[in-house]
């Protein structure tokens, strides 16, 4: 890594991405605003997670940063290039640096072709290994590091064959064959039995410490985030309230999304008040955002700080948060006020 | 690690291979009817003018010969000019089929194409392709043929040409459709995230997802240009140098065959259209049923 740390190997700038809707009651579509201005940063080898609801805008983020939905406005800066203006050969070109993990390992797999031709394929695609020969040892060693093994053996298979965790770890064992500098995993566990959850995480933990690949991981579970990333980005409603260190966030969150959320977490330590914060409520729909703070409808501080007309008036942008590490910020009117009472 | 041997476990399992199309329709009562049907009347058509003795353009020798009602030497008689009807009959057999199956092909390559075009990119190529789409689907057809008929003039080729290039928007629709279903479904986006241009996303993610369904619909296809096509011949506008089923009919009737009682003239011709279209169409309807797994979990 030449740039050091301090190179981000994706920045993402003022992303928005829209939707038009049709909204039952109303004439003709709406637009729905499903990310609303997001700013993040991933640095090489680094991971960071996306947290949020279904609903939050976080699925829609990873679909963009890989280029598969346009953006209706911002940057996505990889390696120093604005991916959004990209087109046609020029952004294929790019596509091997990205690379996504899916969700569902049963519906991105062709169930008729072999694990081999799976894994073969990126490289078919992209013109990589002098020859048929090349390409294959390249998928043996590919699917071994991936945990399938003998390779030369579940190669052979075809991957209606397989398992959902093996699958997926086919999945991984193609997305990492191009050697990309940033894997965006979509709730790559989600579909997939607990039992196997682990050995999924293993294999991708292990690409990132042999290989430096730095991952956008995707969940809407705080604690699989606390485990896997080394920094966490809480979506709500279309836009980061809250980005921090792991550590930080789930020690001191500072927003009150985030704190209803990390409250509900089962902890092992149970050193924290055992109180629990259940948001009542539904996730506002995307094409009517409630005005100044998003969450307003539904945050408990609002409510016991006596409504404030701030909080229904003004966007909170993030801000920091003071913390030993820095690069805590969240987006809240009243970050000093929490927990007081 | 125990979740990994329980993952690694269950790919010792013997996965049963499911069975072929074929295999299935062979195994549907209708399907089979069909398929016996089609052997039947294809290895007539092949076969038959090669070994049947009688010349179908050989004329009779004097005023005997003609209309002659069906005997050992002629099967099904003799028309208005002498000459054995079976023969014609094979011969027709021949045409009717090969005029159905070609104009079948183009109806398919076009209707496949525009189909998959308008089901993948969508927005304005997709609404442009659907109003020619619906455009040829209202048109009322006959009438339409007989004009393009008139026009180009009556050959076989052209007979082909117009009935392909009306049979297809049925095709255009069924296939867009799915490949709308198609291009949601996450092996998609996943191929393009790989670096596939969308020339191959549609050459090997979408294409191969269709044949079974582009195979159901071009064997009802045949069935409705062999009619299309015996239409035609019927009303006159077909090839006047080729006997077609179609054509046998048309002679048939301007010769008086149906007001001398002559059945065996009109009748074999009318029920060889009528067997072949049932033909295509259980095993098209079959097809469709055993390829597509919604339908065959409700039998
Ligand atoms: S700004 Fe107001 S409504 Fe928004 S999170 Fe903070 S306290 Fe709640």
């Amino acid at each position: 890594m030449t740039g050091g740390p301090a190179e981000p190997v994706l920045s993402v700038e003022g992303l928005e991405v829209h939707y038009r809707v049709r909204v039952p009651g109303q004439r003709g579509k709406v637009t729905a605003r499903a990310v609303d201005g997001v700013d993040l940063v991933v640095h090489a080898g680094e991971t960071l997670a996306l947290v949020g609801e279904s609903g939050s805008g976080k699925t829609s983020i990873a679909n963009a940063v890989m280029r598969l939905i346009e953006p209706a406005a911002g940057r996505i800066v990889f390696d120093g290039i604005d991916l959004v203006p990209l087109r046609g050969r020029a952004l294929r070109k790019m596509r091997p640096h990205f690379q996504m993990i899916f969700q569902d390992p049963f519906e991105s797999l062709d169930p008729r072709r072999t694990v081999l031709d799976t894994v073969m394929e990126p490289l078919v695609i992209n013109g990589i290994g002098e020859s048929a020969d090349d390409r294959r040892k390249l998928a043996l060693v590919a699917l071994a590091r991936a945990g399938l093994t003998p390779p030369e053996r579940m190669g052979a298979r075809f991957t209606h064959q397989l398992s959902g965790g093996q699958r997926q770890r086919v999945a991984i064992a193609a997305a990492m064959i191009l050697e990309p500098a940033l894997v965006v995993a979509d709730e790559p566990v989600s579909m997939l039995d607990v039992s196997l959850r682990a050995g999924i995480l293993t294999v991708m933990a292990d690409m990132r410490d042999r290989l430096g690949v730095a991952y956008l991981f995707i969940t809407h579970d705080l604690s699989l985030a606390w485990m896997f990333a080394d920094r966490i980005a809480v979506v709500y409603l279309g836009r980061v309230v809250e980005e921090g260190t792991s550590a930080d966030l789930i020690d001191s969150p500072a927003h009150p999304y985030t704190r209803a959320l990390v409250s509900v977490i089962p902890v092992p330590e149970t050193s924290r008040d055992a109180q629990r914060t259940v948001l009542s409520g539904e996730t506002p729909n995307p094409s009517a955002i409630p005005s100044g703070c998003r969450f307003h409808t539904r945050c408990p501080l609002y409510r016991e700080l006596g409504e404030p007309a701030r909080c229904r008036e003004v966007d909170p942008m993030l801000a920091e948060v003071h913390s030993v590490v820095g690069g805590h910020r969240a987006a809240c009117h009243f970050i000093d006020q929490q927990g007081v009472s | 690690m125990t979740s990994d041997q329980a993952a690694q476990g269950i790919d010792d399992i013997e996965y049963e291979k499911p069975p072929s199309n074929w295999t299935l329709l062979w195994g549907d009562r209708m399907g089979r009817w069909g398929i016996i049907i089609l052997v039947v009347v294809t290895v007539l058509a092949v076969f038959g003018p090669m070994i049947w003795p009688f010349d179908p353009a050989a004329v009779g020798e004097d005023s005997s010969s003609i209309f002659q009602p069906p005997s050992s030497a002629h099967w099904l008689g003799t028309d208005e000019l002498g000459r054995d009807v079976f023969s014609q009959f094979l011969m027709g057999a021949r045409i009717s089929l090969f005029v159905g199956i070609m104009a079948t092909l183009i109806a398919t390559v076009i209707g496949a194409g525009i189909g998959v075009m308008a089901g993948f990119f969508r927005g304005p190529v997709d609404s442009a392709a659907m109003g020619v789409t619906d455009f040829f689907l209202v048109v009322p057809a006959l009438p339409l043929m007989i004009a393009l008929a008139a026009i180009f003039g009556q050959n076989l080729l052209i007979v082909i040409i117009v009935i392909g290039a009306l049979a297809w928007p049925r095709t255009a629709r069924i296939v867009r459709s799915q490949t709308l279903s198609l291009r949601e479904r996450q092996f998609v986006p996943r191929a393009r995230s790989l670096g596939a241009s969308n020339a191959r996303i549609i050459r090997t993610n979408i294409t191969p997802h269709l044949l079974a369904l582009i195979v159901a619909n071009t064997i009802l296809v045949v069935a409705g240009c062999i009619l299309a096509e015996a239409t035609l011949s019927f009303i006159g506008l077909g090839d006047p140098n080729r006997i077609s089923w179609g054509s046998m009919l048309h002679f048939g009737f301007v010769s008086g065959a149906v007001g001398r009682g002559a059945w065996w003239y009109f009748l074999p011709p009318g029920l060889g259209i009528l067997v072949v279209v049932l033909g295509f169409t259980l095993v098209g309807q079959s097809f469709e049923r055993v390829t597509n797994p919604k339908m065959r979990g409700g039998a």
